[in-house]
């Protein structure tokens, strides 16, 4: 167990820079889910803290050791694969014996690892079969086993889940968190699914074109997304984003497309500034016309049972720029055509600057 | 050129890993085939004491020199003749297995193993059968007033080597020809069969086109195979006789080399074959390149 | 088949049938010489029916030669042949499988030239290059003997590019797992590499072998030595000896035995066989 410690990490491919300078601190035994959509760096970035990605510029240090230079097998780690990477002609026990034999382990010693391993994901029935002898969730779990035998000082998991089915998916992630909690070490996981990145982190890291945009708690990149990227990766739909300009004299907001708002406990910024003004579908709620912020010309309705999505626009929109979700009890009886008065809960509204694209805070 | 995402690091293993397969390539095939280029430009006297530089007399020398020609219209003739005859034959057999379900391996099986022997002993066993005092077939060809013997017809010489030469090459050409028969679609032919098109119309206007690829790709080895890998089947049977008229390009080099001892001209006919099968390995690239793509 | 057509169904039987007898008659006629006396061959046609000389012809020529060639007996040329096929098979294979580990799992300067230089041996066959090369072989002081027979021929651009396309298709994550695991690149050739590319390699030993079974140009050049002759090159000075009347009976006894184990190869693993003719063709 160890703590990893990234310092200004880059990675160039040729004159391209693909990862710009991320800084990461993780303590020991941190779950630390590093999510963003494909393309983003993420898992170029993990690569480079397992050591099959040269490091362009930048520090990574494991357990207070840079290990830049060193090769994968030096920096005590271990990596479990997006499709699972098995030996395909080993049996189970063998895939989960190979590291501990090249590193030197008895006999004796890999026999006790891998029985612990493979009670502990239940993989005992399973130790003298081939991985193609196994269903997808086995395989994953062997996968596991293989990295959980190694004892080493820290887990890559480089999207481990998504070549399972949905069902599947909810199960392991249930498993992986509570190996997780179990063996207490510190741990680097890779994912585009926002679900999976808020369920299973301690702290989250959002990638966004080689950038870290936000690290922190998935409740806070939540509550206070950093940038306008984060607040429209996380959180499903995605965050309802309305152009807008500080009025003067405490008016609140003019909208670009049309009439204002005035969201209630919510700082604004200096008069004329330009921002974006940010709201969840789930933070609007339906009112009395007379406490309406905004009205909402419906175009579209999702049903979902729990939840009911009204799409449209804002009624006084003129022309493009005004599109809005919103996120209604299942009960409401929203259909198309209908113009539904809303008001933004307390505090919930969120400004970024238009330029910068960064959060405005008070 | 394509390589793994991740490499391994190392200075030395790499080209340790490379140089058997270099060293024997450097030193059988490539300085060998330097040396008739280089040759291919001189002249050496009648012994051997003085070589000259002669540029491309050689090349001129040979061109104009009618055995030469004489033995490219043999190879050509020769080739057409392998080819046909084997292709011919091997896709007859490949549609009458493709016709049989329950029996196609073990016909398959009764027809590959030819490919296993050699060329040389096609050769004999072939020159036996045809042999003019005792073989079979000479003596059922009495039976309809022809009278057999390559040791004096250049036709019927012509027409040993090309049956031996066939005779191997078959299994061959039928393997592909089964294995190009089964990649085409069922429903195509299913199709067709709907559409109201009998076993023969379906065969000339759906299967013989969609084989096409495969007829051309077997067209092109088979040219590479009479060319040059029917060397053994020539020397043990006619010995390019007789009076040159089954003296292929391969022969020739070999017989004005080795038996001639005419080193210039020996050379200058191993380039002219180089570039030759240069040229069909590129269209045999070409061709794969093609087929890879869609 | 789509419809019932008896009689094509018929037909095409009748065809097979046909073309298997026309396949295997050249090898029945010597198989039936190779079981009869020296007199069955002076005049009329060759018999077509067994006669009671098989043992003693087989025995003749397996263990003591044919007295008017001068040449050893098969047993001997039995035995170059097997170790001039099994060095070549197994030369091929194993300097291919390591040239194509460097070329696909390393980067290193002149990697492309390598490649290159390995692809250019596909367009100089033997029959080809065949003086310079004989001159070569001399001036190293390789005639008579195994090297000399299989060393020039190990060469291989086709199992090279075989392996090559295989390795390209391993997933890359078995590497990287590996290095995870320790390995490093000789341990992961040994147990992964080697492990996974088994049935590449059986289906090529099975080419190879009949490859360097049937090698003819390349003994005769190279042998002069008796001792050294393989069985598909002394067919042909065996015929030509006695030239006006060639021992029938022992030529095709030879004959018979020098066709006998590439076939049984081909037969015993025909679905390697298959695959291996088809692969190394891509």
């Amino acid at each position: 167990m160890a703590a990893i410690s990234l310092r200004d990490v880059r990675k160039n491919y040729g004159a391209t820079e693909v990862i710009h300078g991320v800084s990461l601190d993780v303590t020991d035994g941190e779950f630390i889910v590093i999510v963003g959509p494909s393309g983003c760096g993420k898992s170029t970035l993990l690569r480079m803290v397992a050591g099959l990605e040269p490091i362009t510029a930048g520090t990574i240090e494991i357990g207070g050791r840079v290990v830049n230079d060193l090769e994968p097998r030096e920096r005590d780690i271990a990596m479990v694969f997006q499709n699972y990477a098995l030996y395909p002609h080993m049996s189970v026990y063998d895939n989960m014996a190979y590291g501990l034999k090249i590193a030197g382990l008895s006999k004796q010693a890999i026999r006790e690892r891998v029985d612990v391993a493979a009670t502990m994901l239940e993989l005992k029935p399973y130790l003298d079969r081939k991985p193609r002898a196994l269903s997808g969730g086995q395989r994953q779990r062997v996968a596991m086993g293989r990295a959980l035998v190694r004892q080493p000082a820290a887990f890559l998991f480089d999207e481990p889940l998504s070549n399972l089915d949905a069902k599947l998916r909810v199960q392991m992630r249930l498993e992986i968190k509570s190996m997780q909690r179990k063996v207490e070490t510190t741990s680097l996981y890779v994912t585009h699914d926002q679900v999976e990145a808020m369920t299973l982190a301690d702290r989250l890291v959002v990638m966004n074109a080689g950038n870290a945009e936000q690290i922190d708690t998935p409740l806070n990149v939540y509550r206070q997304p950093a940038t306008t990227f984060v607040a429209g990766f996380i959180g499903s739909p995605a965050m309802n984003m309305m152009a807008a300009t500080v009025a003067a004299n405490g008016r609140g907001l003019e909208l670009d497309s049309g009439g204002s708002v005035k969201p209630r406990d919510t700082a604004l910024a200096e008069t004329g500034r330009k921002v974006l003004l940010g709201i969840r579908p789930e933070h609007l709620s339906l009112v009395q016309e007379l406490n309406a912020d905004l009205k909402l010309a419906v175009v579209a309705v999702e049903t979902l049972g729990a939840d009911t999505l009204a799409h449209g626009h804002l009624a006084d929109s003129r022309g493009a720029g005004g599109d809005l979700v919103v996120r209604l009890p299942g009960t409401s009886p929203v259909k198309p055509g209908d113009v539904l008065p809303l008001a933004v809960e307390p505090g919930m509204a969120h400004l970024f600057d238009r330029e910068t694209g960064k959060r405005i805070e008070a | 050129m394509q390589t793994k995402r991740t490499l391994f690091r190392s200075k030395t293993l790499p080209y340790l890993l490379i140089l058997p397969q270099m060293a024997v390539t450097i030193i059988f095939f490539l300085w060998p085939a330097a040396q008739a280029v280089r040759q291919s430009f001189l002249r050496e006297d009648a012994f051997g004491f003085k070589t000259t530089f002669v540029w491309f007399d050689n090349y001129t020398q040979l061109f104009s020199d009618p055995t030469y020609e004489n033995s490219l219209r043999v190879t050509v003739v020769f080739a057409i003749g392998v080819a046909v005859l084997s292709l011919v034959s091997a896709l007859v057999l490949a549609l009458a297995v493709d016709r049989t379900i329950r029996s196609s391996q073990v016909y398959t099986t009764l027809l590959v193993w030819p490919y296993a022997v050699a060329p040389a002993v096609a050769g004999i066993l072939w020159w036996f059968m045809f042999n003019p005092t005792i073989g079979i077939l000479p003596y059922l060809l009495s039976f309809v007033g022809y009278h057999w013997d390559h040791s004096l017809s250049g036709f019927d010489a012509m027409i040993l080597v090309i049956i031996a030469s066939s005779w191997k090459q078959i299994s061959y050409n039928f393997l592909f020809f089964v294995a190009g028969l089964q990649a085409i679609p069922k429903s195509l032919v299913e199709a067709a069969a709907i559409d109201g098109a009998g076993p023969y119309k379906r065969f000339f206007t759906i299967i013989f086109p969609l084989l096409s690829p495969t007829t051309f790709f077997l067209l092109v080895i088979n040219t590479v195979y009479a060319m040059f890998d029917t060397f053994a089947v020539i020397h043990a049977t006619t010995q390019g006789g007789p009076a040159q008229a089954t003296n292929t390009l391969v022969y020739k080099v070999f017989q004005d080399g080795f038996i001639g001892l005419n080193i210039g001209s020996s050379a200058t006919q191993s380039v002219v074959l180089m570039i030759i099968v240069i040229a069909l390995t590129f269209i045999q690239f070409r061709w794969i390149e093609r087929n890879v793509q869609y | 088949m789509i419809e019932n057509r008896p009689w094509l169904n018929f037909f095409s039987h009748v065809v097979l049938i046909l073309g298997v007898a026309v396949v295997a008659l050249p090898v029945y006629i010597a198989l039936i010489a190779s079981t009869r006396g020296p007199n069955d061959f002076y005049s009329g046609v060759v018999p077509l029916l067994p006669g009671p000389h098989t043992i003693e012809n087989y025995k003749q020529v397996l263990f003591a030669g044919i007295s008017t060639s001068g040449a050893p007996p098969i047993g001997l040329m039995m035995f170059n042949s097997l170790v001039m096929a099994l060095s070549i098979a197994i030369g091929k294979i194993a300097i291919s499988i390591i040239s194509a580990f460097a070329i696909v799992y390393f980067r290193f300067p002149f990697r492309s030239l390598a490649f290159w230089l390995i692809f250019v041996t596909l367009m100089l066959p033997v029959e080809v290059r065949i003086l310079p090369t004989f001159k070569v072989v001399s001036d190293l002081g390789m005639l008579n003997s195994y090297a000399g027979l299989s060393i020039p021929l190990i060469a291989s651009a086709t199992a090279t590019f075989l392996f090559r396309q295989f390795f390209l298709t391993v997933p890359e994550e078995l590497m990287e797992a590996a290095r995870v695991d320790g390995a490093g690149p000789m341990r992961f050739f040994w147990d992964i590499l080697v492990p996974l590319s088994r049935t590449n390699m059986a289906a090529l030993f099975v080419i190879l072998f009949i490859y360097g079974w049937n090698q003819y140009l390349w003994p005769l050049m190279i042998t002069t030595d008796p001792h050294y002759y393989t069985v598909v090159m002394a067919i042909k000075r065996m015929a030509d000896v006695a030239d006006s009347i060639p021992q029938w009976n022992v030529v095709m006894a030879t004959v018979v035995l020098a066709l006998l184990p590439p076939v049984l190869v081909v037969i015993a693993m025909q679905r390697l066989f298959v695959k291996g003719l088809v692969e190394t063709e891509k």
